[in-house]
């Protein structure tokens, strides 16, 4: 078996057995599977209504995925998409409800301001590694948790004492009669429209440009990279940075087309945390982030039908979905196992 | 509300946020010593207060006053047991530790969420009715001053903490064990030429990390929420690896972290009616812990430095 087969059977057999395991899961708490999993089906594409919402919920995981996976190619682990995710949403939304401008300025501008935010928040990150040897994993997280606390005290603040920030206005928004009217008024917005461009952006910076050649030279190795002349710390900053510009674009899906405006949260919202997810299914790849997204924003979505239509609680999307990160973790031993598979064949 | 009242009523709560921290992050030094980052604290501790609060409504009545005990011991058992799935993908399997950390997050959250559905029908659990007890430890709780700021009121589960952080100083850097639990943090390889079988090690240390960081999720429940939905653990699991690493991946140094962190966090909660703290938004106590982790990462406060080999998996005959 080749390498590249298997690098693709690897994400697949992880579906595959987290799939399995769900349904033990559901058999052994005294639920039936079968019902379940097609709750799960009605919940995706049961209708337009629910095709809609379930490419709504895709979006912003495509921008997760992309931030988590732009990272990983250039040899960084972005754990915290969930704070660069919660400040570009602040971020669009303050721009969306604060300013009044005719839309071709007003909805760019959001959309950069979220950017931006994120940008910057992924900035002092790389800036930490690059300057401190602080380590990526560790400093994100902490800004994680410190962008929530900076985000809910300026939403009050923004708010006099509520807990969510004005609407925005219709000019800084992403969404569409027509997308609605097409989806039998679901939440559909343009959204997937910038999210599916942003994968053309990481693509053509990693494999059309220089400084993505730089990029990936450093992830790749980072000794090397310094001997051939490239500045490492330069490379980091930078890489982080781009990473954390995509998060914040994924908070302004939900700011500028989900929600319309920005409220406190009492923790995360899991759309960056999921987004190591989606990265790791889709093998760091533009186009498997486009795949991996599509599969947990579906699951994810698909699962609220569950409750209602075969009685068992949703969470059980979140143990597969948990599962198959595991087992894509551990593809190592998938790969033993199928390259064992191959010779016995071979040998026969 | 004078000084010493002030005093009185923060250093006793503060030393009750701490405790959970305190069993976490002596558990993350645990692993973090053998050379596994162990992200998955923050789920192992949902983990260990599900399992409390279940164990706790259900035998309450069979078990009487020791109900608190026998929840914990059994979140340490589960807890101990759920690690396993780290230790098996980090160790044997060679998965990225800190994937298989994140995984062990989302996965301990959902099981927990998901039983408490399937056995109550409903998102959070019924209050407990018996929670971790306070009591005065004779003769010292008479001495001036320091008896009613330490000795008065305090729960059992405190002085359990702080014998934790001492047993686990002792067996780190006292003892054969504690000996090779760094060796095999540090250098693997040289550990293993040794003859310390070097995953054995891993493993042993990642299940401590998994029974106490259970241990501190029960602890929390039961003596700050007395109930369990989704967001009774909020950053605390989080906050016990920062407590490690200002710590400086040292017990007593966990140990003082976390208290001071538990400071921070009882006048995030209720500096609103203490004077002067009133002034301060309470945004700023709430970041504190993190932004001064980062700052002791960057050597502004005393260098932080993990164990060399923490991350890596030990692939025997490789460079």
């Amino acid at each position: 078996m080749s390498n590249r087969v298997i690098n693709i059977l690897v994400p697949i057999i992880s579906i595959i057995i987290g799939l399995i395991v769900g349904a033990i899961v559901m058999v052994v708490s005294g639920y039936d599977p079968v019902q379940g999993y097609s709750a799960l089906w009605t919940g995706i594409f049961g209708d337009s209504y629910s095709i809609g919402n379930t490419i709504r919920q895709i979006t912003p995981y495509i921008l997760a995925g992309l931030a988590v996976a732009f990272a990983f190619r250039t040899g960084l682990f972005n754990i915290g998409v969930e704070g660069q995710l919660i400040l570009g949403w602040l971020a669009a939304a303050w721009v969306g409800y604060a300013f009044e401008l005719p839309k071709i300025i007003h909805l760019p501008l959001a959309l950069l301001a979220a950017a931006a935010a994120g940008a910057l928040w992924a900035f002092i990150a790389g800036f930490l590694k690059a300057k401190f040897k602080v380590h990526e994993v560790i400093a994100t997280i902490m800004l994680n948790y410190t962008a929530l606390y900076i985000a809910n005290a300026v939403i009050k603040k923004l708010s006099d004492g509520s807990f969510k920030t004005e609407r925005i206005h219709d000019s800084a928004s992403l969404r569409s009669p027509f997308l609605r009217e097409l989806t039998d008024n679901s939440s559909l917005h343009y959204g997937i429209i910038v999210a599916l461009l942003m994968v053309v952006v990481m693509w053509f910076i990693l494999e059309k440009t220089t400084r993505g050649y730089e990029l990936k030279a450093v992830g790749f190795n980072k000794h090397a990279a310094d001997y051939a002349g490239m500045n490492v710390n330069k490379n980091i900053i930078l890489a982080m940075t781009i990473s954390g510009m995509f998060a914040g674009l994924g908070g302004a899906m939900e700011a500028l087309g989900t929600f319309g405006n920005a409220s406190i949260k009492a923790g995360f919202t899991g759309i960056g945390f999921d987004g190591i997810a989606v990265a790791l299914l889709g093998a760091n790849t533009p186009l498997g982030v486009v795949f991996g997204a599509s599969l947990f924003g579906s699951l994810k979505y698909g699962a609220l039908n569950m409750p209602n239509a075969a009685g068992i609680p949703e969470e059980i999307v979140s143990i597969i979905i948990a599962l198959i990160i595991f087992f894509v973790a551990s593809g190592y031993i998938i790969r033993v196992a199928l390259q064992k598979l191959s010779k016995k064949k071979e040998g026969q | 509300m004078s000084f010493l009242e002030m005093l009185y009523f923060i250093i006793p709560s503060a030393i009750l946020y701490a405790t959970p921290l305190i069993f976490t992050a002596i558990g993350g030094v645990f692993s973090e010593r053998s050379g596994v980052v162990n992200i998955g604290l923050e789920g192992l501790m949902i983990v260990g207060a599900f399992v409390g609060i279940y164990v706790n409504l259900e035998y309450a009545s069979t078990f009487g006053t020791a109900t608190v005990w026998v929840a914990m011991l059994a979140a340490v058992i589960v807890g101990g047991i759920f690690s396993l799935l780290h230790a098996v993908a980090s160790i044997s399997f060679r998965a990225d530790q800190t994937v298989s950390g994140v995984a062990i997050n989302l996965l301990g959250l959902a099981v927990s969420v998901f039983l408490v559905k399937m056995i109550y029908d409903k998102g959070q659990t019924d209050m407990i009715t018996r929670s971790i007890d306070r009591f005065g430890i004779p003769y010292l709780q008479d001495i001036p001053f320091f008896g009613p700021l330490l000795f008065r009121d305090v729960y059992s589960t405190s002085i359990l903490a702080f014998a934790v952080a001492i047993g686990a100083w002792f067996i780190i850097y006292k003892t054969p064990f504690g000996l090779r639990l760094r060796a095999v943090g540090e250098h693997p390889m040289a550990a293993d030429t040794m003859g310390v079988n070097v995953n054995r090690m891993r493993y042993i240390a990642v299940v401590i990390s998994g029974a106490l960081g259970g241990l501190g999720g029960a602890v929390y429940a039961q003596s700050i929420t007395l109930n369990f939905s989704h967001a009774t653990i909020a950053g605390q699991g989080f906050m016990a690896i920062a407590a490690m690493i200002f710590g400086k991946w040292h017990p007593i140094g966990a140990l003082g972290a976390a208290l001071f962190f538990g400071v921070a966090q009882t006048l995030s909660i209720a500096g609103s009616g203490i004077p002067y703290i009133q002034d301060i938004p309470a945004v700023y106590l709430q970041i504190l812990p993190y932004v001064l982790t980062i700052f002791a990462l960057a050597g502004f406060i005393g260098k932080a430095s993990a164990p060399k080999a923490s991350g890596q998996p030990y692939i025997k005959g490789k460079r």
